[in-house]
């Protein structure tokens, strides 16, 4: 369990995290989310005792990270700036490491099996590719079996089977009732891995619910309708008050203003057959978008260019 | 169960017991992470052959030019002949330590390293200490044993001219290689530390081991004076001298206590800065 | 339009490349998919004129890179977004390549435009992010206005926002004819921004097809439905022969059925249906089905990336270790709905 408690960091005239509260708990996966210098990283790392907070406190089952006694038997961290000296062998980093907690040697070796370097342990990190470096750091946070883990951007520089393989272990460690908090940018990554969300916007508090509350509070619902009587379809949908709109693909309708089962049960009445009756759920990412766009807090960049497509889906 | 049993392996977590983080874990580690990494072979290579070659180069310069050397030239040799055996040799060799003690903390800012560091030791004055007590160890052994076989390869080049004695007077002179070593290793250590920056912190200290600590000769009087003695190195060097420079104030072993003073004080800053900042 | 006929590169005994033929047609989206070491990053430097071809060819409409005129006029790439002088601004690094290739310095303000970028464009390029990083390289990369651009994971390092602009980007620019060409690790980002898949595996071209073919080839399907009555809808789908699962959840999964032949069953009967989906696999599953499927492939990933040892499961574990085919259960967790 991390629990943030009124937290603010500020660097000079700037508020990095500004009175920022929320509770992450065990047994399930909190993705965290945020543009570009919203503050993840600085909270990340207030987390994790390597910055100072200006006031609040953040806290790891109630005591502050620099409180912890072998820290790395109770949170595994993966930060996204490098953090091993390119001069030592990926065994050795993660020995030193395992030796600050008494860890047995062993376990690096097994670690690094886990993660797929085996074959290259001996080298220098120096040589490492953005994917083997990510390994190497998501085997510093395996390292003493911990209870929390703390990813910062995981996925970054794996392919597609690493990309999958850390998600199952998200998973696993935290059906495991493990504490699971993972940033990350990647909106269609995070709806397939995440049960929980905190959104950042400048350091503030933008959201923090289950993954499905957050999809159906920012967007709307709607239902995708396929039929081979659209005309009567239409008009009965239509004495309703619910909306029908085309799509690009035709033959097939957009029921808004309704659910699935109520119009499964509308057409039944009136005897008209249906091919298809899909409740569309919108993205993370629309949802992530129309929040950021509401909160007004986030700085707008650039519009999508070139008169090209607006974005939805 | 089964994802913990299998994903994490705990049985050989459990074979570590639960101890608590003590002091002889992070000497451990910090050792591994000396031994680990290629710049402290190369350092202390070049430390080793460069006080060596010295200890024999000027011993033998001497004995062919002896003929040409001036009266008062040849009385400071006959009176201190392991004082310049040993000065020789530490001129340059001080240097490698000097840049390894600065890489040791530096180079951790510089590669991103210290973030590992601080996750695995947050208290960060204990990982100092122990980084500090490993590092100086080893530099005072090595610089023990290049102390005394530079004295010995120096004692054969002398043969020929004078008999070189190890009186108990004298022992300090060797004996005070590796503790001048050791505190310079330890000295570079802590302005690493505190610069963050490897190559900014190697300007620092090889700027005050052969500049500064020899352009402050050059300023007149009694300030003069204290500003050379009371400089940390030039205090420090005191403890391989027999007869100690006219502008020099204070004896061998109270300069090596400055160079311990002025050690311990940057190390106490560190240690607050440490604490202090944002890793 | 770019194409490889046989082409083929050689490290030593290592065929990095081993007789690509692959096509990238203008005016739409083609996503490279491979796994580390596949040689996607070979492929895209020999069409780029970096490095030799040890036998076949890669042209861009029809030369090779090497013998167009102006090629930065004809190509725009994006390979690696650091490779930039970090002590030159912005807006100068834009300047020199547009000196370098005859283009109007009016081109410059455009491309910076185009990419927001316009607020820095005169700091100096050392200090930007990732993300501007990423900007400033596809904004070289449309400078010559090409008509042929190559994008190597280009969500690097973007944030959500970012991330949504260059997948639209990538889109309007196919819409306009341009042929767009994107690597990628993400199957998730992939799924939503190509039209036509290019995988590679070993060197050797696993798939050149359309996005849907390639899902539909390489994955399971089924309908998902639900109704109010399905004691009376179930033993009527049972009896054409359809293979029903019920789920947990009350749904029933039909097999083998398209959604309008069981809209058809319930209509003609008169029964409710509260769903009628079609679930497909997502391109994820589907392409780790491909590659899995591959065992030459598994067995000899011992790519640029050295990363052999991924390969192995770790004794006595159930969880399997990187790169070990994906279990059944979390294969389904990942099935995700058709949209439109």
């Amino acid at each position: 369990m991390i629990e943030v408690k009124d937290l603010v960091k500020k660097y000079g005239d700037t508020t990095a995290v500004d009175h920022l509260s929320f509770a992450v708990e065990p047994g399930r996966i909190t993705g965290f989310l945020g543009p570009n210098g919203a503050g993840k990283s600085t909270t990340m790392r207030l987390i994790l005792g390597l910055d100072r907070p200006t006031s609040g406190n953040a806290l790891i089952d109630g005591k502050p990270y620099r409180d912890l006694r072998d820290p790395l038997r109770y949170v595994g961290a993966l930060l996204e700036a490098r953090a091993v000296h390119g001069g030592r062998s990926a065994f050795n980093h993660l020995l030193y490491l395992a030796q600050t907690q008494g860890v047995p040697k062993k376990r690096v070796s097994e670690v690094l099996d886990l993660v797929g370097l085996s074959a290259v342990a001996g080298k220098r990190t120096k040589g490492f590719s953005l994917g083997m470096g990510q390994r190497l750091g998501i085997a510093a946070a395996l390292l003493g079996d911990p209870e929390i883990l703390i990813l910062d951007e995981p996925v970054n520089g794996l392919d597609p089977e690493g990309v999958l393989w850390i998600r199952q272990l998200l998973k696993a460690l935290a059906s495991d009732g493990r504490t699971i908090f993972v940033s990350s940018h990647l909106m269609n990554e995070m709806a397939v891995t995440a049960d929980h969300l905190i959104v950042i916007g400048r350091g503030k508090l933008q959201a923090d619910m289950p993954v499905g509350q957050f999809i159906a509070q920012f967007s709307d619902t709607a239902v995708l309708v396929r039929t081979p009587h659209a005309d009567s379809f239409r008009a009965a949908v239509g004495e309703r008050g619910w909306s029908v709109a085309n799509t690009n693909d035709a033959g097939a309708l957009i029921v808004t203003g309704s659910t699935a089962p109520q119009i499964g049960e509308l057409a039944a009445e009136r005897g008209l057959v249906l091919h298809e009756l899909t409740p569309q759920k919108a993205s993370l990412e629309e949802a992530y978008m129309e929040l950021t766009r509401e909160s007004g807090e986030f700085a707008h960049r650039s519009a999508p260019v070139l008169g090209g497509s607006d974005g939805r889906a | 169960m089964a994802a913990r049993d299998s994903v994490l392996t705990p049985t050989t977590m459990q074979a570590a017991g639960t101890g608590h983080a003590h002091f002889g874990r992070l000497l451990l580690a910090e050792w591994t992470k000396i031994r680990s990494v290629r710049s402290t072979y190369w350092s202390l290579i070049a430390l080793i052959i460069a006080f060596l070659f010295f200890s024999w180069l000027f011993p033998y310069l001497t004995v062919s030019n002896w003929k040409q050397a001036t009266p008062t030239q040849q009385a400071n040799l006959i009176e201190d002949p392991i004082g310049s055996i040993m000065s020789s040799g530490l001129f340059v060799g001080q240097l490698a330590v000097a840049i390894l003690g600065v890489m040791v903390t530096a180079s951790e800012y510089s590669t991103g390293m210290i973030r590992s560091t601080l996750l695995a030791s947050p208290h960060r004055v204990r990982m100092l200490a122990a980084k500090s007590i490993v590092f100086a160890l080893l530099i005072l052994v090595i610089g023990e044993v290049i102390a005394f076989a530079g004295f010995f390869i120096g004692r054969q080049t002398f043969k020929s001219l004078l008999t070189v004695n190890l009186s108990s007077g004298d022992v300090r002179q060797v004996f005070g290689v590796g503790l001048y070593l050791g505190m310079l290793g330890l000295f570079s250590l802590v302005l690493g530390s505190l610069i963050r920056h490897v190559a900014g912190a190697i300007t620092g200290i090889v700027a005050l081991l052969l500049v500064i600590s020899n352009l402050i000769q050059l300023i007149p009087g009694r300030v003069g004076k204290y500003l050379y003695t009371y400089e940390p190195t030039n205090a420090g060097f005191a403890i391989i001298g027999k007869r100690l420079p006219d502008n020099f104030l204070i004896s061998s072993w109270e300069g090596y206590g400055v160079f311990a003073a002025w050690t311990a004080l940057l190390w106490a800053l560190a240690a607050y800065l440490l604490v202090r900042r944002d890793a | 339009m770019i194409q490889a006929t046989a082409l083929t590169k050689r490290y030593g005994p290592r065929l990095a490349v081993d007789q690509a033929d692959f096509t990238v047609a203008p005016g739409k989206v083609t996503g490279f998919l491979g796994p580390n070491g596949a040689g996607k990053s070979t492929t895209m430097r020999m069409i780029l004129g970096l490095d030799r071809p040890s036998s076949g060819s890669v042209t861009i409409n029809g030369v090779p890179y090497h013998r167009l005129a102006a090629p930065l006029r004809e190509v725009g790439a994006l390979l690696d977004a650091k490779a930039v002088h970090g002590g030159r601004t912005a807006y100068n690094h834009l300047l020199v390549l547009a000196k370098a290739n005859g283009l109007p310095r009016g081109r410059v303000d455009a491309v910076i435009d185009l990419v927001g970028l316009h607020s820095v464009a005169k700091k100096r390029s050392g200090g930007f992010s990732l993300g501007m990083g990423q900007r400033l390289g596809i904004a070289a990369a449309l400078l010559g206005d090409p008509g042929i651009l190559m994008f190597d994971e280009p969500v690097n390092g973007l944030d959500p926002e970012g991330i949504l602009w260059i997948r639209n980007l990538m889109k309007a620019l196919a819409a306009e004819g341009r042929t767009v060409f994107v690597s990628s690790h993400l199957m998730s980002e992939m799924a939503l921004t190509a039209d036509h898949l290019v995988v590679i595996g070993l060197g050797k071209i696993l798939a050149d097809e359309p996005m849907a073919d390639f899902i539909a080839k390489n994955s399971v399907s089924y309908v998902r439905v639900r109704s109010p009555q399905m004691a009376d809808l179930g033993p009527k789908l049972a009896s054409r022969g359809w293979r029903i699962e019920p789920q947990p959840d009350a749904s029933v999964h039909v097999f083998d059925a398209q959604p309008a032949q069981i809209g058809d069953v319930a209509g003609t009967a008169g029964l409710w249906l509260h769903e009628l989906t079609l679930v497909q696999s997502s391109l994820e599953e589907a392409f780790m089905r491909l590659t899995a499927g591959s065992v030459e492939y598994h067995a000899g990933q011992t790519g640029d990336a050295g990363l052999a040892g991924g390969q192995r499961v770790p004794d006595g574990t159930a969880m399997p270790g990187w790169g070990t085919p994906v279990p059944q259960e979390i294969q389904n967790s990942q099935v995700k709905e058709r949209t439109q």
